[in-house]
């Protein structure tokens, strides 16, 4: 496995939020300007840290959902209900507010058009956040290394980022689009239904490829079912890059 | 930093045992998973625990038969995770390292733990000796998921939980320190989660 080495001290900064926007009912981007910011891969992500009052502090590691752009990027954050630092960010926190953060973290689940493809992104929910930083940085060199993307979301209005992977996939014809909704799909639901099964991923990622790059995010769950029917698919377990989140899951 | 997050209280006093975690991390009651790709399926019949000395000469192996007959200990302990979840009164079974050094003569200083999808971690020496580190089998009284390492583990809990390798599958001791995966990717070479070395330069 090649290894790039995150150059220098990873030191906390201080950004604002320069604007919000709610994705889906439990996501909200929020768009940040970190002064010094040294730049990042699509991909990586990035540490936040809260500061209480009384100096108590909490932190939590988000993907960045934007390619590289001087000292801006988007974080996309899930409102966990019973989460101590989502429903801060997601919630009390407003335009003009600042946030220490740090990164960026991770250099081995990241793509850029430089490194080609094919390539294979596959999220389930909010683990499509690093997923758009490739898809996003690819657009906007207009590479035309193929790309697919699959996701899936419990409702129609849990699918994150729906009308830019709309565009993306009328814009780009080697950018293709396949979802599925696992709970609730409208009559007129063109897309797949049910999770993502080795039958939709036999479909999606076709005959084994060693030249293709595929990414998994998302719960663990859903990387493990995931990354296990590709690999029985025939799919070559280097090509193969996880993320996983959630602190959840039976030991 | 005097910086406060405007309106952020945090909830660590609904913590239980928040005195316990170190500095920067919160509580878990699931087990979260953190793996670079997907799960190894290594059949027990080809699996095997090697160690291998500085020369490059290996030094002792196991069949899983043979490491499973080898005295095992059930370590309880507190486990760390960089990505900032803690885990209290974790419970293991597995051999000792010393137990897995015993009969090997060596001078070196560290070791690089090697897994199945080639994962590595580094470590000094001294940190997988007199009883701070296993490679662990069973977790909670049955054997390890292979989701969380199975067969086999390394636990080394005094270190963030990178540096117990999932699906280990050998020890390699080396006169120079070598970084293993994610110690070559910008994490810390050391890894305290007391003094919260998560990245380098901590």
């Amino acid at each position: 496995m090649a290894s790039t080495a995150v150059p220098g001290r990873l030191t906390w900064r201080l950004a604002e939020v320069v604007a919000t926007a709610d994705e889906t009912p439990a996501v909200r981007t929020l768009r940040l300007q970190v002064p010094g910011w040294p730049g990042h891969r699509p991909g990586q992500h990035l540490d936040v840290r809260l500061t209480a009052p009384d100096g108590y502090r909490a932190q939590r590691s988000y993907s960045i959902a934007t390619p590289a752009d001087r000292e801006r990027l988007d974080i996309a954050v899930e409102r966990l209900d019973d989460g101590e630092v989502s429903p801060y960010l997601n919630g009390e926190l407003r335009v003009g507010d600042q946030i220490e953060l740090r990164g960026p973290i991770g250099g081995y689940f990241v793509w850029d058009p430089s490194h080609g493809g094919p390539v294979l992104l596959i999220g389930g929910g909010s683990g499509v956040v690093p997923l758009m930083a490739m898809a996003r940085a690819r657009a906007r060199v207009a590479s035309t290394v193929p790309m697919r993307w699959l996701s899936s979301s419990r409702t129609l209005a849990d699918v994150v980022y729906r009308a830019e992977l709309e565009q993306l996939a009328a814009a780009h014809d080697s950018f293709e689009l396949f979802q599925t909704l696992t709970r609730d799909a409208p009559e007129d639901w063109a897309g797949h239904r049910g999770r993502i099964d080795e039958r939709l991923l036999a479909e999606v990622a076709g005959p084994a490829d060693a030249a293709r790059q595929t990414f998994v995010c998302g719960p663990t769950s859903f990387v493990e079912g995931v990354a296990t029917n590709l690999v029985g698919l025939g799919h070559p377990p280097t090509t193969i890059k996880t993320e996983r989140f959630g602190a959840t899951g039976a030991p | 930093m005097s910086f406060i997050s405007r309106g952020f209280r945090g909830r660590r006093s609904r913590q239980p045992g928040a005195g316990l975690i170190p500095p920067g991390q919160h509580l878990v009651d699931g087990f979260p998973v953190l793996s670079a790709g997907p799960t190894p399926e290594t059949a027990l019949e080809d699996w095997d625990f090697t160690v291998v000395d500085e020369t490059g000469a290996t030094a002792a192996r196991w069949t899983w038969e043979e490491f499973r007959a080898l005295p095992s200990e059930t370590p309880t302990v507190d486990i760390h995770c960089v990505t900032s979840w803690s885990k209290l009164d974790t419970s293991w079974e597995g051999v000792s390292v010393d137990t897995l050094l015993e009969d090997v003569e060596t001078s070196a200083e560290y070791v690089l733990a090697f897994s199945d999808g080639d994962y590595t971690t580094n470590l000094p020496l001294e940190d997988v000796i007199d009883g701070r580190a296993w490679v662990a089998w069973g977790y909670d009284g049955d054997d390890l998921e292979p989701e969380h390492g199975g067969p086999a583990r390394l636990l080394v809990p005094h270190l963030y939980f990178w540096k117990s390798a999932k699906w280990v599958r050998g020890l390699r001791l080396l006169d120079e320190d070598e970084p293993g995966f994610w110690e070559g990717l910008g994490y810390h070479n050391y890894g305290d989660p007391w003094r919260q070395q998560r990245y380098q330069g901590d």
